[in-house]
């Protein structure tokens, strides 16, 4: 066990490296300059050569992404070619929002999809199982934007329910917080609860097969009590699985909602940074959203071995 | 196939085997449905999701045929008109008519999701089939894919278009650098498995060479899963483009697409929803169709992944 867990963090370490290559390389695998790719159009030649000497273009690649890595072990992600802040405070400034949209999206989502799709294998080929397939089916198609200008204007210019657009924060109490969240965690939950509620309909259905079940109900075991006992422990590990693959979606998806609902979050520091061109943000942004991603996998992985003992490594 | 053989009347016939009493008075008659038009009727989601696609690209095509306005000429007096008998969807903030953006739209839509499901098909064939033979490169390729695959896709097509101009062309190749990663190791999977066949053994022992075993035993058992994966990269391809231009990261704002007009529609939509409403329901309209023919294909093609998912 001890030594799985060691392996399998030491096995990320690769991954997290070559995820920095890469967000490092991308500025140089676009054609042209990169310091003019970075001014932009309407730089003079001044910016550009600004923007030459703070990237260090005269040093060679691989001394420049050394001095780079070594920059962000220390927490340094260099400055922001707009404002002139250091990144870090600029992400750290917008973390509250999108941390809060995410927990409260991935609750959400979790709490929907997970009976959904116990319900939907329980009673499958009924019109509750086609009902929640279609649900699915609808979830993976309509891009988040839609859902979410959908659910404001029903819910918030229509019926009034819910505040449009903002976001309050947690310091101000729970209810305003909640309030101003909830109609983006629907939105940006919709894919994430369809994938759920279709890999554990589809988890479920193979478990209920087993023999265990059958001795389950034999016993006299309750209807709820086999579901939910019995079968999805048992099916638990595609659906954590998924559930940790599918964060990719929220990150993804959160940049969009954020604009939607005019959140100020690292979604809206991406978007105000790509119009600006502001390429230390982004880069700092995707690095920070990826490492999230790799440590949240990295963790779900070494659960397995809690949910399941009969994984052995 | 295999079963349907053993059973077939002409083994039953012998003299000592007692032959069933034909069930034609107790089974209904079925109606077979054979050739192109029984398989739409036995595959419902894929003759209706084929049928929406079909329209949409007819649509794409024809499109100036289908309209009655130039989509992106200007005319600041009509601006914001509500939707009428003369501008179906009404009209945008600079007062062009948002019916014939959306049916414009459709082109742009329709040509990322082809292109880049064909271009990652290919590209994710290409690498997956290295990877699955040139052991050496195996693990350097799939250290790369991991990692790349640690960036969610989203993110990393926005990190690609941050540096390039927004064009349909970089639009396609951002989003194909973003799906390749996913085909690739689909393709390793399937390879790997197809290895350990024994037809593929026979083929070895026999002394066929390896590129003969690529081209007559390897590739079309990748066809199957590579067509329904194909086709899912398509919507999702259709889905990023949007939010791209959504954002202001993808096709530029000239060219019409359904993004665009949403992106454009999205200061006002609160007192002029229409212009965000329509290219929304012709986006997940056609997400939706393309959505409906992969699981259909999948249900067809691909059964052993049917039953997982």
């Amino acid at each position: 066990m001890f030594a799985y867990v060691v392996r399998r963090v030491l096995a990320t370490i690769p991954v997290m490296a070559v995820v920095a290559l890469f967000v490092f390389s991308l500025l140089y695998i676009a054609p042209g300059d990169p310091a003019a790719v970075i001014a932009g159009d309407q730089a003079t030649p001044d910016d550009v050569e600004r923007i030459r000497a703070s990237l260090g273009l005269d040093r060679p690649y691989l001394v420049r992404f050394g001095a780079w890595v070594f920059d962000i072990l220390r927490g340094d992600l260099g400055v922001s070619i707009f404002t002139n802040l250091p990144v870090s405070l600029m992400i750290k400034q917008r973390l509250e929002p999108t941390l809060s949209l995410m927990v409260v999206t991935l609750i959400l989502a979790v709490s929907i999809a997970v009976p959904m799709g116990v319900i939907a294998a329980a009673r499958v080929g009924t019109f509750i199982d086609k009902l929640v397939m279609g649900f699915a089916v609808l979830g993976f198609s309509v891009p988040v934007f839609v859902v979410g200008y959908l659910l404001a204007y029903i819910f918030a210019l229509e019926l009034e329910w819910l505040p449009v657009q903002g976001y309050t924060p947690f310091s101000n109490g729970f209810f305003p917080w909640m309030e101003n969240l909830i109609l983006p965690a629907i939105a940006l939950g919709s894919v994430y609860i369809a994938l759920i509620a279709r890999i554990t309909r589809a988890s479920m259905l193979e478990v209920l097969q087993q023999d265990y079940i059958r001795t389950a109900r034999a016993k006299g075991a309750g209807l709820r009590s086999i579901l939910f006992l019995h079968a999805l422990k048992n099916a638990a590990v595609p659906i954590v699985t998924v559930i940790g693959i599918g964060i990719a979606l929220l990150i993804g998806g959160a940049v969009v909602t954020e604009s939607v609902f005019a959140i100020p979050g690292l979604g809206r520091l991406t978007v105000d940074a790509i119009l600006r061109r502001d390429y230390p943000v982004i880069q700092g942004v995707v690095l920070l959203f990826s490492f999230t991603y790799v440590l949240v996998n990295l963790i779900i992985d070494i659960l397995y071995t809690l949910f399941d003992p009969r994984i052995r490594y | 196939m295999a079963s349907a053989s053993v059973l077939s009347p002409g083994d039953v016939s012998a003299a000592n085997v007692a032959v069933a009493a034909p069930m034609g008075d107790i089974m209904p008659p079925v109606k077979a449905r054979h050739g192109f038009w029984g398989f739409l009727y036995r595959n419902p989601s894929i003759a209706i999701g084929g049928a929406i696609v079909l329209t949409m690209v007819l649509m794409a095509i024809f499109a100036p045929l289908l309209t009655y306005a130039d989509p992106t000429s200007l005319a600041p007096a009509r601006r914001t008109r509500e939707p009428s008998a003369q501008y179906w969807f009404g009209t945008d903030m600079l007062g062009r008519d948002v019916y014939s953006r959306v049916i414009y739209g459709a082109r742009v839509s329709l040509i990322v999701g082809f292109s880049v499901a064909v271009l990652a098909s290919i590209a994710g064939l290409t690498i997956g089939l290295v990877s699955g033979f040139v052991r050496w490169a195996d693990s350097i390729i799939m250290r790369v894919m991991d990692g790349m695959m640690s960036i969610p896709p989203i993110l990393l097509a926005i990190a690609l278009m941050a540096l390039t101009r927004g064009s349909v062309q970089n639009v396609i190749i951002a989003i194909t650098i973003a799906e390749v990663p996913r085909v690739s190791r689909l393709v390793r999977g399937v390879v790997l498995s197809l290895r350990e066949q024994p037809y593929v053994d026979a083929a070895v022992a026999a002394g066929t060479r390896t590129p003969v075993i690529i081209w007559r035993h390897i590739l079309p058992n990748t066809i199957a899963p590579m067509t329904v994966q194909a086709t899912f990269i398509c919507a999702s391809a259709m889905i990023v483009e949007s939010i791209l231009s959504f954002i202001g990261a993808g096709t530029p704002p000239i060219i019409p697409s359904w993004g665009n007009i949403m992106a454009e529609g999205r200061a006002l939509w609160q007192v002029k929803p229409y212009i965000v409403f329509f290219p929304a329901v012709f986006l997940s309209i056609t997400v939706l169709a393309v959505n409906m023919l992969g699981d259909g294909l999948r249900d067809t093609l691909d059964p052993r992944m049917a039953k997982r998912i």
